[in-house]
């Protein structure tokens, strides 16, 4: 088993993350993006620890889970909140910081 | 006992403790500092008397049967390179004679002033300057070095000219304190001159001792000595009102008669016979004073002498009492300069410690009159007369100074008189010896006058004269029994007053020319006792029963005696001489030079200055100003505006727009990083 393969697997579900962030209007796809973000960094580390013959990537990986469900407590909560305010939860519209 | 000659600092130290006090809480005190100052002089008067008593219970173990005297450097005044000069004391007989002299007057003007001055508007500050001028003249007394008796010398003149202008508000009083105050300045020259000449003249030392040990140690430059001689002189002459500067002292009248009697009387203007007296060993050697064949004249005797004669001439034809006394104290100290002129130590300071107390007296009794039978007037012609009646303690302690004042046996004057009298026939200075009796015959004559004018004859005053308060009487019947009494200290057969004063210095110089002491000798005193009263019979017999018809009003028949009296009441014009030809030839060309020089030159300047300053600041307005700076503040704000409307735009408030920023900007500083990272290795 090589570990490219991991690698390519990682850097598309990167992509994928980094496409959602960026493009989708929806906040909790957004929240989902950053997921994907996250476990693609997952991947790397554990491919990595495997592949080193350590255990630190896993290690290392389940901090990140761990944080991650921190993450989306708090993001959900927020996007609960906008929607709570707007009836609506379009990033396009949350602009109160425009200058 | 020696405890308290080493601690005589004290004495001074009281004093200066009192003036601050009084200066810086003196209101609150309930009556208003007074009772600080007296406190204060009353115990450095106890202490003098202590310190006395010490100093004649001292041995004699010294040299030649001398008290040794007692030096204390007490701490480093102040330090020059590697020279540092102290400030001490040295106490020896002169010094602790002066000390109790001082403090006793002092303490007597203290409670004078009580009832005098009741109710004054500067009353605090009158008694705050009382016990400085007492601290500046204790420390005077006391002064190891010329610095530390300068210090003293300019407090007391500082002194007695606040208290000459105590009642400033009256043009005359500033005006006569102002020039008691530059007149005694002019002298003052002779002094800082006479001190930077001693410290050389003593080999770079201020210590008065070391001046004297080298004057007479014959090493020294005969013109040198005679040169600091004449300068000492010069202050001499200034601080105690000898001929030529004595015009102030009478003007210093103007001051609170307390402050006369004290400073004007007994205290400061002794300072320039204490001056000749402390640099005896100089002055004995400058002016060839007990030099064998002397030519029986000097300048220092011819100051004395001229100073008698004129002063006491003057006394004749004032109206104003206080300067009748005034004179008459001119007068005695041209005494006391003579007898230090014609080498009569002893004598001199005998009788300046004689007269403190019976002039003291006298003034203090003026106060009273002026105080309770007069309304405040000094004018004998017109606001007083037989006051003895409603007055009696004022006349008869009046009376008692003037005898002493006259010379009459035994009282104080007389034996001091004597002395000096004596003093001058024993050296081979009869001229001066022929002065002092005329100078006597005048004395009595002239308070012969002044008595008759105050006490008797008919009142011509207005109100009701009455006896003064106790705190008015009581000083001036202390004073009147020590004008009794004081003078048998060196009365004959005793003579304890000089041998408690002998001092090292002169008795070096005497023993070197080989002159001893005056004795008492009975002729003189019988002559100079029976020329006063002669004269005091005379001058009574004229006012009492108007006889000698020839003299009255002579002034306004005889064109001589008119003439005379004229000169007299101008004061042989030597006011008009100092303010009108030297003053004023000196002022007009410079005051005529100067205002020239102040319109054109300074005026130009100052013009000029001006002008171009205003030219200078309307190009700064115009061009530095408006268009730099006001340009580069303007132009800051613009382009800060311009700039944020600009940049503003970028803050749309869209996260996912700044998220696509940052993630592009990590791009590509990571792809950037990463080609540099593979490139380095």
């Amino acid at each position: 088993m090589l570990l490219n393969e991991f690698l390519f697997l990682a850097a598309f579900l990167f992509c994928t993350g980094v496409y959602g962030v960026l493009a989708r209007k929806n906040g909790v796809l957004v929240l989902m993006s950053i997921e994907l973000i996250l476990n693609a960094v997952n991947i790397n580390l554990i491919a990595f620890g495997a592949f080193n013959n350590t255990i630190t990537g896993q290690v290392f990986a389940l901090f990140v889970i761990a944080v991650a469900a921190a993450e989306v407590g708090i993001g959900l909560a927020i996007v609960l909140l906008i929607y709570r305010n707007r009836q609506s939860i379009d990033l396009d519209k949350v602009d109160l910081m425009k200058g | 006992m020696d405890w308290f000659l080493r601690n005589a600092w004290i004495i001074p130290a009281l004093p200066t403790v009192s003036f601050l006090v009084i200066l810086l809480f003196g209101k609150r005190f309930p009556n208003r500092g007074s009772e600080v100052g007296v406190t204060a002089v009353g115990a450095a008067f106890l202490l003098s008397i202590l310190t006395g008593i010490a100093w004649i219970m001292r041995s004699t173990a010294g040299a030649e049967g001398i008290r040794p005297t007692v030096s204390r450097d007490l701490f480093v005044w102040f330090q020059l390179g590697a020279r540092q000069t102290n400030f001490g004391i040295r106490v020896d007989g002169f010094t602790v004679m002066l000390l109790f002299m001082v403090t006793f007057v002092s303490l007597m003007v203290h409670v004078f002033s009580l009832e005098y001055m009741r109710g004054d508007r500067r009353y605090t500050y009158f008694y705050a300057a009382l016990s400085l001028f007492t601290a500046s003249m204790l420390v005077m007394v006391t002064a190891p070095t010329t610095l530390q008796l300068l210090l003293g010398w300019e407090g007391m003149g500082v002194c007695s000219f606040m208290l000459i202008g105590h009642w400033w508000e009256d043009k005359d009083n500033s005006d006569a304190a102002l020039k008691a105050f530059l007149t005694t300045r002019t002298g003052d020259i002779g002094l800082l001159i006479g001190i930077a000449m001693t410290y050389f003249i003593a080999g770079g030392s201020f210590d008065i001792q070391k001046i004297n040990e080298a004057a007479l140690s014959g090493r020294t430059d005969q013109t040198l000595l005679l040169v600091a001689g004449i300068a000492f002189l010069w202050a001499a002459i200034g601080k105690s009102a000898q001929f030529p500067l004595h015009t102030w002292l009478p003007d210093a009248m103007a001051g609170p008669t307390p402050v006369s009697a004290l400073i004007h009387a007994a205290t400061m203007v002794v300072g320039g016979v204490y001056l000749i007296s402390r640099f005896y060993g100089l002055f004995s050697k400058a002016f060839h004073i007990f030099t064998p064949g002397h030519s029986g004249f000097n300048l220092v005797a011819v100051v004395g002498a001229i100073t008698i004669i004129i002063a006491a001439f003057l006394a004749f034809v004032q109206h104003d009492i206080k300067k009748v006394l005034a004179y008459s104290t001119i007068s005695q100290l041209g005494y006391m300069v003579m007898a230090l002129g014609v080498g009569a130590w002893t004598a001199a300071i005998f009788h300046l410690f004689t007269h403190a107390f019976f002039k003291a007296d006298l003034f203090l009794g003026a106060g009273s009159v002026s105080h309770s039978g007069s309304h405040h007037s000094f004018d004998m012609k017109k606001d007083m007369g037989g006051l003895r009646k409603p007055m009696p303690i004022t006349f008869i302690t009046f009376l008692i100074g003037s005898a002493a004042l006259s010379g009459i046996f035994p009282l104080a004057g007389f034996w001091s008189k004597d002395e000096i009298v004596v003093g001058a026939g024993h050296d081979g200075y009869a001229t001066f010896m022929v002065i002092a009796v005329i100078g006597a015959v005048l004395t009595a004559g002239y308070m012969t006058r002044c008595v008759w004018l105050t006490f008797f004859g008919e009142f011509r005053g207005h109100g009701h004269p009455h006896e003064s308060p106790r705190e008015i009487t009581v000083p001036l019947v202390i004073l009147s029994a020590m004008a009794v009494i004081a003078g048998w200290l060196n009365a004959f057969g005793l003579h304890d007053f000089t041998k408690w004063t002998e001092n090292p210095i002169t008795a070096a110089a005497m023993s070197a020319a080989k002159v001893t002491e005056a004795k008492f000798s009975l002729p003189a005193a019988v002559i100079s006792v029976a020329v006063v009263l002669a004269s005091i019979g005379v001058v009574w017999i004229y006012y009492e029963y108007h006889a000698f018809g020839f003299f009255h009003e002579r002034t306004r028949r005889s064109r001589p005696a008119r003439a005379g009296y004229v000169v007299l009441e101008n004061k042989y014009y030597l006011d008009d001489l100092y303010t009108d030809g030297i003053v004023y030839s000196i002022k007009s060309p410079i005051a005529r030079a100067a205002y020239w020089f102040d319109q054109h030159i300074i005026d130009s300047v100052v013009n000029g200055i001006a002008v171009s300053s205003r030219w200078i600041a309307s190009v700064v307005y115009r061009y530095i100003d408006q268009d730099l700076i006001d340009g580069a503040v303007n132009g800051a704000g613009f382009s800060a505006e311009e700039g944020a409307s600009v940049l503003r735009q970028t803050q749309t408030g869209r996260v996912q727009q700044y998220a696509a920023i940052f993630f592009g900007v990590g791009v590509v500083v990571f792809g950037v990083g990463l080609l540099a990272l593979t490139h380095a290795f």
